[in-house]
């Protein structure tokens, strides 16, 4: 990647020495990132890696000289082509961030603002720091549109943040880091947000875009898959410390660590098919809209056995989340029915009785969203108990001791409040709340999508651990096709409202595969390195 | 745009409905009022037969349906009827003061808006500073003292110590504009404290409340310095609560203003309410009580539009 020979491109245009960086605060500070070096040299991508908590966000903004609201740089360097950003007065510092190292966040709907058009934000850091006029940026902007694809790119940014779709937004945030032709970037989960297929555009848009204007780059995941398509060299970090670090394909062909090992391992989970033949779940036909006229389910029927795992896929607007609504009686449908052993349910959730809806749980996507924080936890799983099943006093406590060690959480998180969980822990209380109710049926909708990989891993293997002991069927939700394939029998695949394919798992994932299905296995990130590489090659 | 106009007209419509359930309620409000203008005109020893006399003149005799109906069809043709007290028509007796209040409340906006405006951006600039804490005490401690009491300060310092501006806030129509500014100006400024707090507030807390967005740190990341990460990239975004709690204030000084001008015996419209409401003079209280209704609801209707406005997801639909 680095093709100039002189000697510039052996000093690093970026050190980073020594790094620690704390929490603030009158009370005893924690480290969150413990005495971390790096280097990066011109033109080159380094991966950082990890799971949340390690740190790597943290070191991504500390590149810039940048701590968040609560965070301190209590010691080390940051030096940009031998200047110590962190000795710089605040004013100073500002002259490179934006200009000299500019920053790509994960969400580019929540990074962007809401109340000014794209090209306005693009042209602002090249505007405010006299890299150019805003007419010379405007044109670049332009020019930038057309190389990342983005649709009639001469009108593009006269749009707001609102008005165009997540990769598209995306990339428009890519192009707009590129305002001031910076030397380093830093993505920080740039494609955690999105799905699968449009992870592939924008990140294809990053490397084209680092790679024409040779930019050095920072690039943060909790992705291994992802990072390899794009880095030079990558670091896992863990807890805030380096845990190893190597050229991409060394480090994932040679992991010297333990810790590396599992995140490489970490889709390697695989279910074979069980199954009992007694219908729990039938939707007949069902279609629903929430407009009239406008359907976002057509047609769609699918059954769920006693004991198995029906997995619903697909990119988001595809109706999967749509149809759990129907299920639950959120919304009723225009066509078709539900049945739940073989008993014709009432289309609204209202008009159902207490045992239907007993019957029938939930577990949501974000753990922080769907547990009321001003409860205990002893509340929140007691509820159902005693609201469906009526237990109180010695056979309440008795049941939810249970409970605890059925999703193997410590009794004693019983006496504590949402916040003091991690977020897996925070998860298996909902898989605990769920299962309180005695259900016939689980509705897990992205139960893994929010929790780190190793973390959504374990809840993944705590779902299949409930369904061997005690026959638990599950409608799974979920747009990754590694989690379909770790805990499916049976997989239905939406795309537009409607079943593109649907079948046994190892029917619909073994060749010959209908074209959307193919798309969205083939956007299932490889380790392999060349595996971008490859793909954009067959397309 | 076209969506715009929809809700405006539909706001309107829903607001003239409004001010209709609100003629009603005042009208039997003042229906419930104690006392009598017959027995207020006549004195407590008329005899039963001139007290029927008058109420036959005045028309209270009639059944309250139809009085209701005939107030209300005078008030749609523009005529508010005739003070009870002095026979002058209502419309001519409010005219004056109804310029007189806005002016006087226009004035004190002028002031007070900007300059809790900018206090609230400053005290978000430099917020849990020295900076931010010495304008929170200023202005809580003007709220907090009673307006009549700002009111005898100011004129104790600046009308009788300097002598610069008398005290006595007569104006009237013959005036120069800026004969009338001087005039205003010390119950403006008045004003100006009483109001001043919450606006400036909300603007502080709107702004704080967004500091913490990802696009503000992408701004900061982006190397902008403060002062335009605060207007131009949260002020934009906080305009909503702002300008509910602006124009709630500025309802206030159209319709609140009484201890000022008794104060600075200024002629302006709460007097006259009040004045009337001692006197009974039912149609004066009435009229006025429709426009410090109107006020609200037109007030209230801007700042609904000033809030999709700033919107851009409701300006710009997809």
């Amino acid at each position: 990647m680095i093709d100039e020979k002189d000697e510039t491109t052996n000093r690093p245009i970026l050190e980073i020495r020594d790094l620690i960086i704390s929490t603030e605060g009158r009370k005893a500070t924690r480290q969150l990132v413990k005495s971390v070096s790096l280097s990066l040299a011109a033109g080159e991508v380094l991966g950082l890696i990890g799971e949340s908590g390690a740190g790597k966000s943290t070191i991504g903004l500390a590149a810039m000289g940048y701590a968040r609201d609560g965070m301190r740089i209590s010691s080390g360097e940051v030096l940009f082509k031998g200047t110590d950003l962190l000795k710089l007065s605040e004013r100073k510092r500002r002259q490179f961030r934006g200009k000299r190292i500019a920053y790509v966040a994960q969400s580019a709907a929540a990074a962007f603002n809401p109340a000014h058009k794209l090209i306005d934000q693009y042209t602002e850091a090249a505007v405010a720091h006299g890299v150019s006029d805003a007419a010379t940026a405007e044109n670049e902007a332009i020019e930038l549109y057309r190389e990342l694809g983005l649709p009639e790119p001469e009108t593009f940014g006269q749009r707001y943040p609102h008005q165009v779709s997540g990769g598209q937004l995306q990339r428009a945030m890519v192009a707009a880091s590129m305002a001031c032709h910076p030397d380093i970037l830093v993505f920080d989960e740039p494609t955690t947000a999105l799905d699968v297929t449009t992870q592939i555009e924008v990140l294809t848009a990053i490397r084209r875009t680092i790679r024409n204007h040779h930019t050095a780059a920072i690039y943060i995941t909790h992705d291994l898959a992802v990072v390899a398509q794009i880095a030079d060299r990558i670091m896992v970090l863990r807890s805030g410390e380096l845990v190893e670090e190597g050229k991409t394909e060394q480090l994932l062909e040679q992991p010297k660590q333990e810790y590396t090992r599992k995140l490489l391992s970490v889709r390697n989970l695989h279910k074979d098919d069980t199954g009992s033949g007694e219908v729990v779940l039938s939707v007949d036909s069902v279609s629903a809209e929430y407009k009239p006229g406008v359907p976002v389910l057509q047609d769609i029927s699918v059954q769920v056995e006693r004991g198995r795992t029906v997995a619903l896929v697909g990119e988001s607007g595809s109706g999967k989340s749509t149809l759990a609504r129907v299920v639950t009686g959120l919304l009723p449908p225009v066509k078709g029915g539900i049945k739940l052993h073989n008993a014709p349910l009432t289309p609204t959730l209202k008009s159902r009785e207490k045992d239907t809806l007993r019957r029938l749980q939930m577990i949501y996507q974000l753990p922080d969203t769907s547990l009321n924080p001003r409860q205990r936890v002893r509340e929140i799983i007691g509820r159902p108990l005693q609201f469906y099943l009526g237990l109180k006093g010695q056979e309440m406590e008795q049941r939810l001791k249970e409970l605890m060690a059925m999703t193997e959480l410590e009794e004693y998180f019983l006496d504590r409040f949402p916040h003091e969980l991690s977020g897996g822990q925070k998860q298996r209380v909902g898989i605990a709340r769920a299962l309180a109710a005695e259900p016939d049926l689980i509705i897990c909708d992205e139960v893994t999508s929010a929790l780190d990989q190793l973390v959504g891993e374990q809840i993944l293997n705590l779902l299949l651990k409930l369904q061997k002991e005690i026959g638990m069927s599950y409608l799974f939700i979920t747009h990754d096709l590694g989690t379909v394939d770790a805990i499916a029998d049976e997989v239905v695949v939406m795309r537009k409202g409607k079943v593109v394919e649907q079948g046994r798992k190892t029917d619909v994932f073994s060749p010959p595969h209908k074209d959307y299905t193919q798309k969205l296995l083939n956007s299932v990130p490889e380790m392999d390195p060349q595996w971008l590489n490859k793909l954009l090659a067959e397309a | 745009m076209n969506q715009l106009l929809m809700t405006v007209a539909k706001r309107l419509g829903l607001g003239l409905f409004t001010l209709l359930i609100i003629s009603m309620v005042i009208f039997l409000a003042v229906e419930m009022l104690p006392g009598d203008i017959a027995t207020e005109i006549l004195g407590q020893m008329a005899t039963p037969e001139a007290v029927a006399a008058i109420r036959q003149e005045l028309g209270l005799d009639q059944p309250i349906v139809s009085r209701y109906f005939d107030w209300l069809s005078g008030l749609l043709t523009g005529d508010l009827g005739q003070s009870l007290a002095t026979g002058q028509p209502v419309l001519e007796l409010l005219d004056d003061r109804l310029i007189n209040t806005l002016y006087l409340a226009g004035t004190a906006a002028l002031i007070s808006v900007p300059l809790a405006l900018g206090l609230g951006v400053i005290a978000a600039l430099y917020r849990n500073t020295l900076v931010d804490r010495a304008v929170s005490m200023f202005t809580l401690s003007a709220i907090s003292m009673p307006e009549f009491f700002i009111a005898y300060v100011l004129i104790l310092f600046i009308s009788v110590q300097l002598g610069w501006i008398p005290s006595m806030s007569k104006v009237d129509a013959d005036q120069s504009l800026l004969e009338r500014l001087q005039l205003t100006i010390l119950p403006a400024i008045t004003l100006t404290f009483v109001t001043c707090a919450h606006m400036m507030r909300m603007t502080r807390a709107a702004i704080i409340n967004l500091l913490s967005s990802p696009y503000i740190e992408m701004a900061y990341l982006k190397g902008l310095g403060p002062w335009r990460i605060i207007v131009h990239h949260t002020l934009p975004n906080a305009w909503a609560p702002i300008v509910n709690v602006i124009v709630m204030n500025l309802a206030y000084l159209i319709t609140g203003v009484v201890v000022v001008e008794v104060v600075f015996v200024y002629p302006g419209l709460g007097q006259l309410m009040v004045d009337s409401v001692a006197k009974r003079d039912l149609p004066v209280v009435q009229a006025a009580s429709m426009i410090f209704a109107a006020t609200y609801i037109l007030l209230n209707l801007i700042a609904d539009v000033v809030s999709i406005v700033s919107n851009p997801r409701l300006l710009h639909p997809k």
